[in-house]
């Protein structure tokens, strides 16, 4: 169960001809793909586009009426590899991931997919993670389309363009041979706005046909000397296709104005911002209309030349908008001009910052240098600039607010069951002494924020295990991998524990096993239990493990915090010389919490006895060293002021979110911190045994509670 | 130029909102209803967000355009919105908590021309925040103050605890604010039907939406703003005095100087509840020493009269077994976790006790015969150890009832000893520096902040504590040293900046 149901949005998706849709920028691109007649489709779930697998997991029904095939996939290899039955056969095909992450994961598959060319129409739908918000290093997927010679679309954010962009690129893909990448920013994935929509089409052809005609064609084959022919082809037969298509579809759009002698060139992606830049500077107006020239690419490879040649032949200069680096285009750009004896000037990274998000602001900057170099007297006005003006005169410095605002880092959710697993690591690093540990992406990369800190270094995803191979063979002090159980079956247990088997490293590997791809929204793996009552499981972490030979596995549950700091002490002091790996299980606790909390609230309401546990801290008895914080991090501890006026130091807190998971009692023990925890159990519709106890106890104590206070009001200051 | 003027024509320009809120806040709901409510009165919407790194804690930022379609009947083409906002360029910003209205600030999304500025004034604390060893908060104060100086107009309250009495979700409170700070081209009938069209929760968000409408109002002042409200210590204490004794110490302390009343008199009431008025009266004692030798404005004694009333009250296991069998206690237990009346509620206690909390209680002599006999300290340990005792059970509650009983002889204890003998060398060191230097004598006074907790942590800190007060034995110490010592000693756990401060 993903952590966001769209079964209510996917109606949408069944929208005919002339409907209005509404909705988020995903929701329309899956739309667009029911509408392109796509056969099957797939891919692997992360920021930007796991919602669009969210959403097509949610839509099966709508699919399997169309006759469409999705496929969850393995990695964003299995994803590229899938679509080799567009090789030989007519399918219109379409994967997501994440870029540029998912997208070196793919190359491999890619590179062979795009030598061999398809017949069916086939689209990668990449949300490039750049800019703010994104969570991995910063690159830009353009070079991959460069190298593979795979067409790259960046369509103006806007619903209408994205969806129209999304149904011709399976024509430019047939026409052209060439799978492409349909670019998507993290905004445009969540951007709501409406198009009008057309009738879904069940695909032409289907895998179905496919199988039961099977077509081999020999020369699609990557074995020389076909792959020569295929890179001859490539620029002989898809380029020029490819060229033409786009001209003649006039895929790449110019909005023309009247200063004539200047225009800017950028990606489709960065239109609104363009525009939004030129409004401030009061050389656009709210519908678009433009006083520079603009010539945007909603297809930002190949270029057309003839194009560009046309746009900027009476032009004494262009400003080249390209985000981030290296400025391939800018470089093209100045070759495409050569070329054509041109005397236009390019500008670009000179103007631009080389790296970093062009935001609105930075853009107008940008834009304004720019004018001013070849069309000074034209910008009179700088709206945004009128705007901040008016902080000048702030007697609170940037610094003054730099000092006084916290940076706010992501963390493990309430109730996480691999925080459990790190207080336990960082209490045992207290005692064994610091400890190499190659760190993983997912949910278990917050491990290395603090108040963990606990690891060194993230290599990939599922690539801790064999992050940690250059120490494989040290016998003594261990290093220790940890990767969630998404990594390890994207493809941890082969390039890690394989591996490590392999070469019989000596090092400790464990394997948090929370049940489904966290991080990314919940979404099922092969070891995500199917049905809750009797665990039933596709696959299991510890018999995959054993399966590649790991002779040492142990398996633990991750809130029995002492036990988990003992067998890792265990792994890294055995006399056992081979790979170790531990599987430290917990669920989930934002998908527990999904399937529980209703049911108990149901039970509540039905007059079922019910229990419901919480944490309290006795602030009187809290001191606010925060011991118990630096050991946890959990969301619901938290801290207040001192209710008593002599004290300085806040103390500690727990509010209303907690759930009970039991860690700060654990961790009380454990690292034997101070008498303010207790675990408060608050009883719903008790029995009559919970009511008679009850009263009993509270004879007793009530009566020696009021000896006490009477005794206390004797003498009162 | 004339068609120029039309293109910076403001009039046509979309309005934009950016929406800042953390996990749970409901930055989403509100989003939908915004929109909603747009595209129902015949405006575009676009809204677009950025989850915080992986969804997980962090921030979320949404982006909202509207813009009117009766401005493009003509062309009846939609106009171009931007999707992220730009600084100097946002109408409205609603924060869900009052960092996230600095961070906004500090983006310069906020400005004098343009920006009403909607904040709840309730904090989230962040990590980094809540793990210090000492008090690592954020300076909402300061944050206030920008708001104050950047914005048009500035809307502030505690939303989350208006949200709680009026049993809502944070998201509709905002939304209530930001009809009332009247920004928006839309009656508040047209906020509500939204919420009615969204049919969740219609009820507890209308009331919600009131509540948020009400406050928005009112301008933001800075008694709203919780503040610290001025010094009450000035002028005598009245007290709740009952006995001629305890009368005649009220007189005392009200004798002492204004700056140092309100904390003598709140040490005195914690040290009478702890043990009894004699120790109280020593307190006292002690502080009027203190304040003969003291000048204006008698910072000195203000410092003493707050650290040596912690000190004298540490923390033993009588007073742990005290404070958790009070009924005062179980009514505050019930109120924080949200007991119905008269429902049920086990109140299990996580406790470790060493070997050192049991010793600490005996009387010196017992304790003594114990720490020598193997065979006794054996037998004590069995009683150390990780143990859960729920204190609505007679059982567990009699054995603390009995560990509070033991106050009677705290003054015999080995743990009494060994902190008055503590106590007794800082008031000396304190005197000592006293007598050449004022400024440092309230630095090592300071210094007992850093002695508090239990077990390991306790023993830190008064590791750290005598670390710095061997440093004054070298003399040539200033008051500044002590303090980037003192600074030191709650960088970290492990020690590292203690010693490093202490090498340079």
């Amino acid at each position: 169960m993903a952590e966001r149901s769209f079964a209510k949005e996917v109606k949408k998706l069944r929208l005919g001809e002339g409907e209005i849709f509404h909705g988020e920028g995903i929701l329309a691109v899956t739309k667009a793909l029911l509408q392109s007649g796509v056969a099957y489709v797939g891919g692997y779930q992360g920021s930007p586009v796991s919602h669009l697998m969210d959403v097509l997991a949610d839509s099966q029904e709508i699919l399997t009426e169309l006759g469409v095939h999705f496929e969850a996939n393995g990695s964003e290899a299995t994803a590229a590899a899938m679509l080799s039955a567009s090789i030989s056969y007519p399918l219109r095909a379409a994967v997501t991931w994440k870029s540029t992450v998912g997208t070196n994961v793919a190359s491999d598959a890619l590179s062979n997919l795009a030598s061999a060319g398809v017949i069916g129409g086939t689209v990668i739908i990449i949300g490039e993670d750049y800019g703010e918000g994104a969570s991995i290093m910063q690159e830009r997927s353009h070079a991959f389309a460069m190298k593979s010679q795979m067409w790259l679309i960046n369509p103006r954010p806007n619903l209408p363009k994205m969806v129209d962009m999304l149904e011709k690129s399976f024509q430019l893909s047939e026409v052209s041979n060439t799978p492409l990448f349909f670019q998507l920013r993290i905004r445009a994935c969540h951007l709501h706005g409406q198009f009008e929509a057309k009738d879904n089409l069940p695909p032409k052809f289907t895998v179905r046909d496919a199988l039961e005609n099977p077509n081999r064609e020999a020369d699609k084959i990557i074995l020389p000397p076909f792959t020569f022919l295929q890179e001859k082809q490539k620029i002989e037969k898809r380029w020029p296709a490819a060229v033409k298509f786009i001209l003649d579809e006039g895929l790449n759009e110019i909005f023309d104005g009247p200063e004539k002698d200047v225009g800017i060139i950028f990606e489709g992606g960065l239109y609104n911002v363009v525009i939004r830049a030129l409004q401030m500077l009061g050389l656009a107006d709210s519908l678009g209309e433009t006083q520079i020239p603009l010539y945007v690419m909603n297809v930002t490879y190949p270029l057309v030349d003839e194009d560009l040649v046309a746009f900027a032949k009476d032009k004494k200069a262009v400003l080249m908008v390209e985000e981030g680096q290296p400025n391939y285009i800018e470089q093209a750009l100045n070759k495409v001009f050569n070329d054509a004896d041109l005397t236009c000037k390019i500008s670009g990274k000179d103007m631009l910052p080389v790296a970093g998000e062009y935001t609105g602001q930075v853009m107008k900057e940008g834009i304004k240098g720019f004018l001013a170099k070849y069309k000074s007297g034209l910008v009179s006005y700088d709206e945004q600039a009128d705007s901040m003006a008016g902080l000048s005169d702030m007697t609170v410095t940037a610094e003054d607010l730099e000092s006084a605002i916290p940076a706010r880092p992501p963390g493990l959710c309430t109730g996480c069951p691999e925080r459990p697993f790190f207080s336990a690591m960082k209490m045992l690093e207290k005692e064994y002494g610091e400890i190499h540990i190659s760190a993983d992406i997912g949910c278990n990369s917050f491990g290395t924020l603090p108040p963990f800190q606990i690891g060194n270094t993230i290599m990939g995803y599922g690539l801790s295990a064999a992050s940690s191979s250059a120490f494989s063979s040290v016998r003594g002090k261990r290093a220790i991998s940890i990767m969630g159980d998404g990594g390890f079956w994207h493809n941890g247990l082969t390039s890690g524990i394989g591996s490590a088997v392999f070469n019989n490293s000596d090092n400790v590997f464990i394997i948090v096993d929370n049940g489904y791809a966290a991080a990314t929204g919940g979404q099922y793996i092969p070891s995500s239990a199917r049905t809750l009552k009797q665990d039933e499981r596709k696959a299991r972490i510890q018999e995959a493990v054993q399966g590649v030979g790991v002779k040492w596995v142990r398996s633990i549950r991750s809130y029995d915090i002492g036990n988990v700091k003992a067998l890792v002490r265990e792994a890294m002091t055995s006399h056992y010389i081979g790979p170790k790996v531990i599987v430290v299980e917990g669920e989930c606790m934002l998908n527990l919490q999904r399937r529980e909390k209703p049911i108990k609230a149901k039970n509540i309401k039905a007059g079922k006895r019910e229990v419901k546990e919480r944490f309290y801290v006795e602030s009187e008895t809290c001191t606010g060293d925060h011991a118990c914080i630096r050991l946890s991090g959990c969301p619901s501890l938290t801290i207040k002021p001192s209710p008593d006026i002599l004290r300085e130091d806040p103390v500690a807190y727990v509010d209303n979110s907690c759930v009970g998971c039991g860690v700060c009692g654990d961790n009380v023990h454990v690292a034997v911190l101070c008498p303010s925890f207790s675990r408060a159990e608050l009883i719903f519709n008790p029995s009559g045994w919970d009511r008679v106890k009850h009263f009993l106890r509270q004879g007793v104590i009530g009566f020696l509670q009021r000896h006490a206070d009477r005794k206390r009001v004797r003498v009162v200051l | 130029m004339t068609d120029k003027m039309t293109m910076t024509d403001k009039a046509i320009r979309p309005t934009t909102l950016v929406i800042s809120a953390l996990g749970g806040q409901g930055g989403g709901v509100l989003t939908n209803w915004l929109v909603n409510m747009a595209e129902k009165n015949d405006y575009f919407a676009q809204s677009t967000s950025v989850p915080g790194v992986a969804q997980r804690t962090g921030a979320t930022i949404y982006y909202l355009e509207i813009f009117p379609r009766s401005a493009v009947k003509e062309q009846n083409i939609p106009p171009v919105m931007a999707l992220m906002p730009m600084a100097g360029d946002v109408d409205i910003v609603v924060a869900a908590e009052l960092m996230e209205a600095g961070r906004a600030i500090q983006r310069q999304f906020v400005t004098p021309s343009k920006t009403t500025l909607i904040t709840s004034t309730h904090r989230v604390f962040s990590i980094s925040e809540k793990m210090a060893l000492g008090d690592g908060t954020g300076d909402s104060q300061m944050v206030l103050k920008a708001a104050q100086q950047a914005a048009r107009n500035f809307v502030a309250f505690d939303m989350e605890s208006l949200a709680a009495d009026m049993g809502c979700v944070i998201s509709s409170i905002m939304f209530g604010a930001i009809a009332g700070s009247k920004r928006l081209p839309f009656s508040r009938e047209k906020f509500e039907d939204a919420i009615r069209a969204e049919g969740k929760m219609v009820e507890a968000n209308l009331r919600g939406f009131a509540a948020g409408y009400l406050a928005a109002e009112t301008p933001y002042s800075e008694d709203r703003s919780g503040a610290e409200e001025a010094d009450a210590a000035f002028g005598p204490i009245a007290g709740k005095a009952n006995t001629p004794e305890t009368k005649a110490l009220l007189a005392r302390i009200n004798a002492l100087p204004d700056a140092v009343r309100e904390f003598a008199y709140a040490g005195a009431q914690k040290l009478l509840d702890y043990q009894d008025l004699a120790y109280a009266e020593a307190y006292i004692t002690e502080l009027e020493a203190f304040a003969v030798q003291d000048k204006i404005p008698f910072t000195l004694t203000h410092e003493m009269a707050r650290y040596l009333a912690l000190w004298m009250a540490f923390d033993d296991t009588i007073k742990v077994a005290d404070i958790k069998t009070r009924s005062e206690r179980v009514r505050k237990y019930r109120q924080e976790v949200r007991a119905e009346k008269d429902q049920i509620v086990h109140m299990v206690e996580f406790m470790h006790p060493r070997l050192e909390e049991i010793i600490g209680t005996m009387p010196v002599a017992m304790a003594n015969m114990v720490q020598k006999s193997a065979f006794l300290t054996r037998f004590f340990t069995k009683f150390t150890g990780p143990r859960m005792s729920d204190t609505t059970k007679v059982s567990s509650f009699l054995m603390l009832y009995f560990m509070a009983s033991l106050r009677f002889m705290r003054r015999k204890t080995l743990r009494y000893a060994q902190e008055h003998a503590e106590i007794a060398d800082w008031l000396a060191n304190v005197r000592q520096a006293l007598s050449k230097d004022y400024d440092l004598a309230v630095e090592v006074t300071r210094c007992q902040r850093l002695i508090k907790g239990y077990g390991e942590t306790h023993e830190r800190g008064l590791g750290n504590f005598k670390t710095i007060m061997a440093t004054l034995a070298q003399g040539k110490v200033t008051a500044d040293r002590v303090r980037d010592l003192r600074a030191a000693a709650l960088a970290d756990e492990d020690g590292k900046a203690l010693k490093k401060a202490i090498a340079a």
